[in-house]
């Protein structure tokens, strides 16, 4: 178990990184593409400011109100524990096992299995269970998916999602303005003069990478996100020390096909499992794994079983 | 005369380098200490929780007599303890007869039955269940604590200062062992 919380750890630093690195090369393209090989930096470290500026007040917002949009847009209801006993009970053993504070709780009407968790810091997180959860999962199974709730929570997966949003945003707004730019006749200027051949094909690279730049960073965030998933599954794990608990409870959701009707694609990463309707054709599936918020289930029970 | 600069940078360093060890063993320890009132906490929970119980199932089951006294005895036990040892004893003697108590409630299908009991053996089964979680967290703690205590290269740091290894909370023998029912 310490292992794999190791494993993802390195992994989750890495990704992020990647990201940074992604930003940074964004920046240095925009740099080179318009200011050319002489003002590179000055426009590199300028693009990156203003670009960073910005994709940090629009990740603001996400930060600090995201959580309360979330619930209402999931028409989540607050529970006490006197309406919810169970629930409360199993959040209240779990979070002295994690070593956080007790999140608000809240509780979905709707017959689809699932739960979310949301907010800027432990102290101020909240937690949300479907109807069809409580219903459909027994007391170990309902004890692995809130563990695994509260793992989001005490891994501070929102603050990690909007870092690497913004990282990825800054690059996607660079690559933006970089092609507008290019477009419009801006830029390094000199145009088959003295860059010669390696300067053509370095503009064709140049442009090419500005273009899949918004691909590339869907991709950098659910990499980040799957990552994130199996990071909170062996969290945990480590605090109920119970991994078939979580397993059997992944076991059910497989089954169990129904979509959570107040979902939608901008919410739909908070969720233990992807809460939409799944395309299952066998073209659509390699492509789908590398955009989909979540691993495939069958992989998340398999790493469970190794520990 | 740069390689006096280079040297007093590198003695600030680990100057540093020390403070931030020491403040973390510090606060590593703090938090083993922290952890292990906090069992305490919730074991008070289950003492506060037994009467409720008791007069419950009084109310169905008068006659079973030797099993409160058992429950309740043990609950005093626990109460009165001073020593760790003393308390750990008392906490064993409350979890067989709580045992004792719950395995005859299953001949009173109208007990079992009854709203009430079923709130408190709920809040039973919860208030056990932070108990677990409570020493489970302080045997985390005590592992992150003596990591440090022990790896290079903040044992050094430990040593200086006197920093030692924290014990493991262990379940003794007699907990896990059967339960004997009388009737």
């Amino acid at each position: 178990m310490y292992e794999e919380l190791a494993r993802n750890k390195r992994r989750s630093a890495l990704l992020i990184a990647g990201a940074i690195g992604f930003a940074l090369g964004i920046g240095y393209l925009f740099g080179v593409l318009l200011g050319g090989q002489g003002n590179a930096t000055v426009f590199g470290l300028g693009g990156l400011g203003i670009a960073g500026v910005i994709a940090i007040i629009m990740s603001m917002i996400s930060y600090f109100s995201g959580d309360k949009i979330v619930l209402k847009l999931s028409h989540a209801r607050a529970v006490t524990h006197e309406q919810e006993p169970r629930l409360h009970n199993l959040v209240e053993g779990l979070v002295i096992a994690a070593g956080i504070p007790k999140p608000k709780v809240y509780v979905v009407e709707d017959t689809a299995p699932n739960a979310f968790a949301t907010g800027r810091d432990p102290e101020h997180a909240s937690m949300a269970v479907t109807r069809g959860l409580l219903d459909k999962m027994n007391r170990v199974e309902l004890e692995g998916v809130i563990a695994h709730e509260l793992a989001h929570i005490k891994n501070r997966d929102t603050l990690v999602m909007v870092i690497v949003a913004t990282l990825v945003g800054v690059a996607v707004l660079l690559a933006d303005w970089s092609l507008r730019a290019l477009f419009w006749g801006a830029g390094g200027g000199r145009r088959g003069s003295r860059e010669g051949g390696a300067g053509v094909f370095f503009v064709i690279f140049g442009v090419i990478a500005l273009i899949l730049t918004p691909i590339l960073a869907q991709i950098i965030k659910f990499s980040v996100s799957r990552r994130r998933e199996f990071f909170a599954d062996v969290t945990g794990v480590q605090m109920t020390r119970y991994p078939p608990g979580l397993i059997s409870a992944l076991q059910k959701l497989k089954e169990d096909q129904t979509s959570v009707r107040y979902a939608t694609h901008a919410t739909s990463h908070m969720w233990i499992e992807e809460p939409l309707e799944q395309e299952h054709g066998k073209a659509a599936v390699r492509l789908n794994r590398l955009f989909s918020t979540h691993p495939p289930l069958d992989e998340r029970i398999r790493v469970l079983r190794e520990l | 005369m740069i390689g006096v600069w280079i040297a007093v940078g590198v003695a600030g360093l680990l100057v540093v380098l020390l403070i931030a060890t020491y403040n973390r063993l510090v606060a590593l320890r703090n938090r083993v200490d922290n952890s292990w009132s906090q069992i305490d906490v919730q074991l008070r929970r289950r003492y506060d929780l037994i009467p409720n119980l008791v007069e419950t199932v009084k109310g169905y089951a008068a006659h079973e007599r030797q099993t409160f006294e058992n429950v309740t005895r043990a609950r005093q036990e626990g109460i009165s303890a001073t020593t760790v040892g003393e308390q750990a004893q008392a906490e064993n003697h409350i979890t067989q007869a709580l045992r004792q108590l719950l395995a005859v409630v299953e001949n009173y299908p109208d007990l079992k039955a009854n709203e009430n009991f079923r709130e408190l053996q709920e809040e039973l089964t919860a208030t056990e269940g932070r108990i677990a979680f409570a020493r489970q967290f302080y045997n985390d703690q005590v592992l992150t604590y003596n990591n440090s205590v022990q790896q290079f290269p903040s044992n050094v740091v430990a040593g200086m200062f006197n920093f030692s290894t924290r014990e493991y909370f262990e379940i003794e023998e007699a907990a896990t062992g059967p339960v004997n029912v009388q009737f």
